[in-house]
């Protein structure tokens, strides 16, 4: 049995002091859903991330130890976690200042859309070395109660990471019904995968057109029928 | 049970079971719904913990297997993809790419071998294997949309892996996609049923965004009903050509600060511009380069037609962000396309000016004036200038653009040059945006503060810094005062009608508000207590005191930076600031004690690096000590005043020391000794707390040892403290900790007072005990003058008992 250690700080942490220049690639880096909890409810339960895709991860240390790939997975599961909880924070702060409720923002009934212009958005850098090895952005967005977020390099187009990000969670919505009490979101990855795979195939974020966006939610659509 | 808590706990021997299911269902001819099902739920458990799942080699295999097999449908592909990426790294995987044909499938292996870490080089391979793909394919093959995006992630993770004749290659389809995509719209995939024959209707040409038929070659804001493959491949082609213009350029993307750059671009205005006639001869890299200008040219023009469509509109904008950030790479590779590329933004920027929906786009617009301004021989200031003084005071509320703003400020650093002097003048406008922002943009502040701060702004910004909380405040009150009220009200609409709506517009607060408002430094400094008392029906405002709890933070930013740099002069100037404005804050709970913590601290600080502060600033010092009407609310600001004076005020840190110097503090001490110690504690006043007086005792005496008349004074006194802490009122519940506290520092100052000499060694030592050599050399050094003095403190305490 591996002793893991309790926290991110132990973990293995290679190249802190790599420029952040040296990748100025204009990529996400991850795509992840996860839980948004009441703020008066604080104490009660954890933040989850319910799902996450790591496009291409950074090169993984050199770690010769047993268990070196465990420990890689460790700590990339850790990093992501630590972009929700901080995703968490910063709507919840964000959220109380404006002096609304998350549930302001709830439809009347299940037909009308979530007002997603609405919610709760935001951006926040994570310098180099905490958590991720080089210097990242995070683009998030806050529905009821489930934050999405992409990691960004910190050269990426924010404007269009913003409108991928509002169109993946207005597809996401849609086609996993996310919002209704029924839906499992955790029982349908192929659904996320397959939008994924569409609208930020490999992390690359697109400039798409209304009309292109109609066709690729159109081939979907045709995939995973309703 | 959610299915979340089934699946993290599930145990090794049941997984084994559903393995073996899973094995079984993969096996199958034909993979149904119970197989997706299986797979759903197995994804569900290898993802829903941090921790390794132990998976059967079988069942690895097998998930290669189906992710690998022609047939598979969609759903089961994408479901093994996301399995295997889940596990990754795994050093159970085999997967290879090296004889996958079909670009779809070597995107589905490529995301699970990226996901690896490049341990054994998978990056490589896929990316040589994508490659051998593009080579082996005319550009028009029909699934290549599939092959850029793993193209692009190959070029980011590991640009070097790409062999020359390989970059041109992309190079040159680049180009194809990117300019000479069809400009007639695609036709709509019909299921090749029976019944559904090829309509006769032709496809009409692609439009613009507003509706007109396409005038130029297609972009990606060209738009029709259905697409063509080369116009998909135009979209991926463009979203992928920024970083493969960084990745590919011989020059390297990271060097827009090194030298040769200023000779290239001075060089090269002359040489104006190339002319695109002779393009198709140009080396790839340099065709790429001419045809993406092209294009950043056309999507400028298409920007400035009326959408149709909300989903269009929001794409122009971004569509102008990207078009300036690729000319400014062209313009770094290739200086000669600058004098095109000036003119083109020139007018941009004056569009956009009156565009309040694309002010966006202005931030990479000032970006590229000051990369290339000067090689330009343009003046950005007056870019910069609008940047600065409209942008942050019209759209502080927004959380993006303020994250974005501060970025480009804090990027931008080392390129401002001359320009500093605005960023810097501009510091109330960019304070807006953390006032209302702070949760989001405290930690960019903390590192733009150095660059932001000089010996000119220091003093009205450490004012700005305290007066954040009222800021965000007045920031408030200006949105419910504005006649634009949003459909969406942008302030906190918990709190409804505050009183001090109608109260603001009184003209004694005009003034106030304009100055606490005003978007660029005035050099000079408003007294805001009015202004204070108005705005407290708004400190209870979550964003205020989310605002209040920043500060703290940021004032340590702020000196850490100031006092690299601060001289005398300065340091007098924020000490006497910081004594001044202890007393004036901004009423937000919690806010004062956190502020007076580092303002204290801070001010020792400042003594500590300038001690001659303490003489010189003596009148203000006294008057400080003189006027604390009350201990408890400056607690900490006075134990720290009367502390640095105990420590500093002496000939032997300044030679203007005088004995009426150090006569007349010990005087102010003694009475607020006096005045602490003999007033009754009582509900209303609580009782002083014993940080205080031992402070000031010790500072009696410090003064005393110097000014060795005084000693018979400050012993008299100090009795008096020791058995009136032994003995204390009976109305008094002082604890017995506190004033055990007290009377054991009261005794010691008395012993040490019993030998002036050695009290005046230990209490002043001079500025050499803080040299190493002191504390190493145990002959000459202060541990032996330690260990003597110790000794005889012993011996004169044993005598005292006996």
């Amino acid at each position: 049995m591996v002793a893991y250690p309790a926290g991110l700080s132990h973990l293995p942490h290679q190249g802190l002091w790599l420029p952040s220049s040296v990748h100025p690639g204009a990529m996400v880096y991850a795509f992840l859903i996860h839980t948004l909890r009441a703020p008066q409810a604080q104490d009660m339960g954890l933040c989850r991330v319910l799902y996450s895709c790591v496009f291409g991860a950074e090169n993984s240390p050199d770690d010769p130890r047993p268990h070196g790939a465990e420990r890689d997975r460790l700590l990339r599961k850790e990093q992501i976690l630590a972009v929700a909880r901080q995703v968490e924070s910063m709507c919840r702060l964000q959220q109380q200042a404006s002096g609304r409720t998350p549930m302001d923002l709830q439809p009347q009934s299940s037909d009308e859309p979530v007002p997603l212009h609405e919610a709760p958005v935001g951006a926040f850098r994570l310098a180099a070395g905490d958590p991720f090895q080089e210097v990242r952005t995070v683009v998030w967005l806050g529905v009821l109660s489930l934050g999405f977020a992409l990691v960004l390099d910190p050269h990426e187009n924010l404007l269009l990471a913003e409108g991928t990000l509002r169109l993946l969670v207005r597809l996401l919505l849609d086609h996993l019904r996310l919002l209704t009490p029924s839906a499992n979101l955790l029982l349908r990855a192929d659904r996320i995968e397959g939008i994924l795979a569409r609208f930020l195939p490999h992390g690359q974020l697109l400039f798409l057109n209304d009309q292109f966006v109609q066709g690729l939610e159109k081939e979907f659509s045709a995939a995973w029928p309703r | 049970m959610s299915p979340w808590a089934t699946a993290r706990g599930i145990q090794d021997e049941e997984l084994q079971k559903f393995c073996s299911r899973v094995v079984k269902l993969l096996q199958k001819e034909e993979l149904g719904p119970d197989a997706v099902d299986a797979l759903q739920r197995l994804f569900l458990i290898v993802s829903a913990t941090k921790y390794k799942r132990k998976l059967e080699k079988t069942c690895v295999d097998l998930l290669q297997t189906t992710l690998c097999a022609p047939k598979c449908p969609e759903q089961l592909q994408l479901l093994c993809t996301a399995i295997l990426r889940e596990r990754s790294p795994s050093d159970d995987l085999n997967l290879s790419c090296d004889h996958v044909q079909n670009s779809r499938q070597l995107s589905l292996v490529a995301s699970v071998l990226l996901a690896q870490g490049d341990k054994k080089e998978e990056v490589r391979s896929v990316g040589q294997r994508a490659f051998r793909v593009l080579e082996s394919r005319q550009p028009e093959g029909p699934s290549l949309r599939h092959l850029l995006p793993v193209v692009s992630k190959v070029t980011h993770l590991a640009p070097h892996t790409l062999h020359e004749d390989q970059t041109n290659l992309l190079s040159k389809r680049l180009v194809d996609w990117l300019r000479y995509a069809s400009v007639q719209q695609g036709v709509p995939h019909t299921s090749g049923g029976f019944f559904s024959a090829p309509r006769a209707r032709q496809p009409g040409p692609v439009t613009e965004v507003d509706g007109a038929v396409a005038t130029d070659f297609f972009t990606v804001l060209s738009t029709g009903q259905h697409f063509t493959e080369d116009q998909w491949l135009n979209v991926q082609a463009f979203s992928m050509l920024r970083a493969w213009l960084l990745h590919s350029s011989p020059r390297g993307p990271s060097s827009p600060d090194t030298d040769d750059k200023s000779e290239l671009e001075g060089s090269t205005l002359s040489v104006l511009s190339a002319t695109s006639t002779a393009s198709h001869l140009l080396p790839p890299q340099e065709r790429l380069r001419e045809k993406a200008f092209e294009y950043c040219q056309r999507l400028i023009e298409q920007s400035t037609r009326r959408a149709l469509r909300k989903g269009d509109s929001d794409l122009q904008k971004a569509c102008l962000v990207e078009a300036v950030l690729l000319l400014d790479v062209l313009c770094r590779q290739d200086p000669s396309f600058l004098y095109r590329t000036l003119s083109c933004l020139k007018a941009l920027h004056a569009r956009l000016c009156g565009d309040p929906a694309r002010v966006r786009a202005l931030l990479p617009i000032a970006q590229f004036f000051l990369n290339h301004g000067e090689a330009a021989a343009v003046d950005s200031e007056a870019i910069l200038q609008h940047l600065f003084t409209r942008i942050p005071c019209e759209l502080f509320h927004s959380p993006m653009l303020a994250f974005e703003f501060v970025c480009f400020c804090r990027d931008s650093l080392p390129v401002f040059g001359r320009n500093l002097d605005i960023l810097r003048r501009s510091f109330p406008n960019l304070f807006k945006l953390l006032a209302w922002n702070s949760p989001a943009l405290t930690s960019e502040f903390v590192a733009l503060l150095p660059s932001l701060v000089d010996s000119g702004t220091a003093v009205e910004m450490l004012h700005a810094l305290l007066d954040l909380p009222c800021l965000t405040a007045a920031l408030d009150l200006q949105l419910r005062l504005s006649p634009a009220a949003a459909e969406r009200p942008l302030w906190d609409v918990s709190l409804r009608n505050p009183s001090c709506l109608e109260a603001s517009r009184d003209p004694q607060f005009q003034g106030l508000l304009q100055h606490l408002l005003r978007a660029t430094a005035s050099g000079t400094t408003e007294r805001l207590a009015p202004l204070h008392q108005l705005l407290q029906p708004l400190a209870s405002l979550t964003r205020v005191v989310q605002c209040a709890e920043a500060v703290p933070t940021l004032l340590q930013a702020f000196f850490s930076a100031v006092t690299q740099f601060a001289d005398g002069a300065l340091s007098n100037q924020l000490a006497l600031l910081l004594l001044e404005r202890s007393d004036s804050l901004y009423q937000v709970p919690q806010y004062e004690a956190h502020v007076h913590r580092v303002l204290s601290s801070q001010f020792l600080v400042l003594c500590a690096r300038h001690p001659s502060l303490v003489v010189e600033l003596a009148k203000e010092l006294l008057e400080f000590v003189g006027s604390v009407s009350s201990v408890h609310s400056r607690e900490t600001m006075l134990t720290a005043v009367v502390w640095a004076v105990g420590e500093y005020l002496s000939v032997s840190w300044d030679r203007r020391c005088t004995v009426e110097q150090i006569n007349r503090f010990f005087e102010a001490l003694e009475a607020l000794l006096f005045e602490v110690t003999q007033s009754r504690p009582s509900a209303t006043l609580p009782k002083c707390p014993p940080r205080v007086i031992t402070v000031l005792m010790t500072t009696l005496t410090k003064l005393a040892s110097r000014s060795q008349d005084l000693i018979p004074r400050v012993s008299l006194f100090l009795s008096k403290m020791r058995s009136l802490a032994q003995n204390p009122a009976p109305s008094s519940d002082r604890c017995g900790e506190d004033a055990g506290a007290v009377c054991t520092r009261a005794a010691e100052l008395l012993t040490l007072l019993k030998m002036p000499s050695v009290a005046q060694f230990v209490l002043t030592p001079s500025a050499e005990v803080s040299e190493p050599r002191y504390h190493r050399d145990t002959n000459t050094a202060l541990p032996l003058a330690l260990r003597t003095v110790s000794r005889l403190v012993e011996k004169e305490a044993g005598l005292l008992l006996g």
